[in-house]
């Protein structure tokens, strides 16, 4: 079936109509919630680190975070969001009493969710580049990470939703899938030092570390060819998990 | 024909929602589909929309395969769902504007059709005050303008004014009869038979997944009882005695101890039950037959047909 991005621009646009109505309060907290975090780890933490990966620990903490930042924003909306929408509020049934077809809700929900981390990612990179800890004009190269995180976790978490049956399963997707990835992808520390070779593909297997180690090569200023595979597994991760949504999608709301 | 369904047949796993179904709706009318629950009657429509694929047999709306042509045949139509989709925290202005959207409609047009909407459904005075604070009449109403928004050849309404109060039941069959009048082929399921019997020009009573009779209501009413009914309280036993000695049994249908008995002309049968030893001035009650006479002859429990 045929996307349209016109009707899928629709489904994005009822979201932003809703999001409209509050948006000042929910783009504060995007704010402080990299304050906090810089202040006690990078600050705090940091005054007993020397240095980490060749830079102070506050710097060696940014990038990475502001690619959590956009984990989180993505999450928040293809999980809870969304599962409203379709089961509680049917937003998609009456979507499908006119031309939208399941493959533009899918769109439009991915736009939204990529929108909405991209809100997260840009005010905690604001944050970031406001205390000096993104050096210029290179670190401008997370503005391309941020959409890739966001892609990626969108995609994910719609899978994830579409798959199960109720709404008790989101803990476990947060606290085993998104905590243990937030605490291991090399935002605190270079995971890949920590595991002896053998053990290395499991690093690799771990979706934020490769938004994590663009982030950081965007900040630091080098790039590497590994960056090639970084970009190729968000790709193509997020292409099969949308094809796999999409099918999704297409059964639960046309039986 | 606007719609046509030919030998359809809808399979979830092992059960059959719709069973070999043939049904011709032609323009410009109001049809009503009428059925107990489970009959078939939501599948069938969502077949008619493209949500759900018919497991063998032939559905074209607007002379297109529905299942095919989805988005084409969709955008010439309109459909109320039998619950109310809402944005619950905007208001109904929004949700039009919202839903004009989902047309692709924009600009000076979304909004020109929107304060249509709003007049021809009397939500003006509501325009602005969130979902969530507005009664069913309002919201039912609102959810038949999201319908309306472009301009549907075809509107589909299941179950309309279920839970609704006779007021609101009333304003809108007037606007349905308005939106016929304008043109619109009005296809509807209901439970409610005086709802079909006023408002459509005609009914198709579905059982198990198929239609078992269709028709004008009046001629339904001729066709399978009588004009007028005469309806009163007695036991088996007693409705036999009254009934003794009559050159013609009429049919008639029994709910507990109610008997109801279908006749051309209603004054005869109520002289000659008078005149029987066994009448003891009970209340009889003679009335036109209706729509649910005939509903309850053809899907109800039994008929019976001899004393």
């Amino acid at each position: 079936m045929n996307l349209s991005w016109r009707h899928a621009l629709s489904v994005w646009r009822r979201n932003a109509t809703m999001y409209r109505r509050t948006w000042r309060w929910n783009i504060l907290p995007n704010f402080f919630e990299p304050v906090l975090y810089l202040v006690s780890l990078g600050v705090g933490l940091g005054a007993y680190i020397t240095t980490m990966g060749g830079t102070s620990y506050i710097e060696f903490l940014a990038p990475g975070l502001v690619c959590v930042a956009a984990m989180n924003g993505a999450s928040f909306e293809v999980t809870y969001n969304v599962y409203v929408r379709m089961n509680i509020e049917k937003a998609y049934d009456a979507m499908l009493t006119t031309p939208i077809q399941p493959v533009d809700v899918v769109a439009g929900e991915l736009l939204w969710a990529m929108t909405r981390s991209c809100m997260y990612g840009l005010c905690f990179a604001l944050v970031v580049a406001a205390a000096g800890l993104a050096p210029l004009p290179q670190a401008l190269w997370v503005l391309a990470v941020i959409p890739l995180t966001g892609l990626l976790f969108s995609a994910i978490g719609l899978a994830f939703t579409l798959r199960i049956g109720t709404m008790e399963l989101y803990s476990f997707y947060f606290t085993l899938f998104l905590t243990p990835l937030f605490l291991f992808s090399s935002v605190f520390f270079p995971l890949e030092e920590r595991l002896s070779a053998s053990w290395l593909w499991v690093a690799e297997c771990l979706p934020l570390l490769h938004p994590v180690r663009l982030a950081r090569a965007a900040f630091s200023g080098q790039p590497s060819t590994t960056l090639v595979w970084d970009v190729a597994y968000i790709l193509g991760l997020s292409g099969a998990l949308v094809a796999y949504a999409t099918r999704l999608m297409q059964r639960k709301l046309t039986q | 024909m606007i719609v046509h369904l030919s030998g359809v047949t809808k399979r979830f796993g092992e059960r059959v929602a719709v069973d070999d179904l043939t049904l011709n709706v032609p323009a410009g009318v109001c049809f009503g589909l009428l059925g107990p629950n489970g009959a078939g009657k939501t599948t069938t429509l969502r077949m008619i929309y493209g949500v759900t694929l018919p497991t063998s047999g032939e559905v074209r709306v607007f002379g297109m395969d529905a299942a095919r042509h989805v988005r084409a045949v969709r955008r010439r139509l309109g459909v109320t769902l039998q619950q109310n989709v809402l944005i619950e925290t905007i208001s109904p202005r929004a949700n039009l504007t919202v839903f004009g959207r989902y047309h692709l409609m924009d600009g000076a047009d979304l909004a020109r059709r929107v304060e249509q909407l709003l007049d021809f459904l009397e939500l003006r005075s509501h325009a602005d005050v969130p979902v969530n604070k507005l009664s069913g009449g309002y919201q039912r109403r609102l959810a038949v303008a999201l319908s309306l928004m472009n301009r549907p050849e075809l509107l589909i309404l299941d179950e309309p004014t279920t839970g609704l109060d006779p007021a609101v039941r009333l304003a809108l069959w007037s606007r349905v009869r308005e939106l016929r009048r304008g043109g619109t082929t009005v296809l509807l399921t209901t439970h409610y038979m005086d709802e079909a019997q006023r408002l459509c020009d005609v009914v198709a009573i579905m059982s198990a997944g198929d239609v078992i009779a269709q028709g004008a209501p009046e001629a339904l009413i001729e066709r399978y009882l009588a004009r007028e009914t005469v309806e009163l309280d007695a036991t088996p036993e007693e409705e036999h005695a009254l009934l003794r000695g009559l050159e013609e049994s009429p049919p008639r249908y029994r709910a507990g101890n109610r008997t109801m008995l279908y006749t051309d002309e209603a004054g005869p049968l109520l002289e000659r039950i008078r005149k029987r030893p066994e009448f003891d001035d009970r209340a009889m009650v003679a009335r036109p037959t209706n729509l649910e006479d005939v509903f309850l002859a053809l899907t109800g429990t039994r008929l019976e047909d001899d004393p």
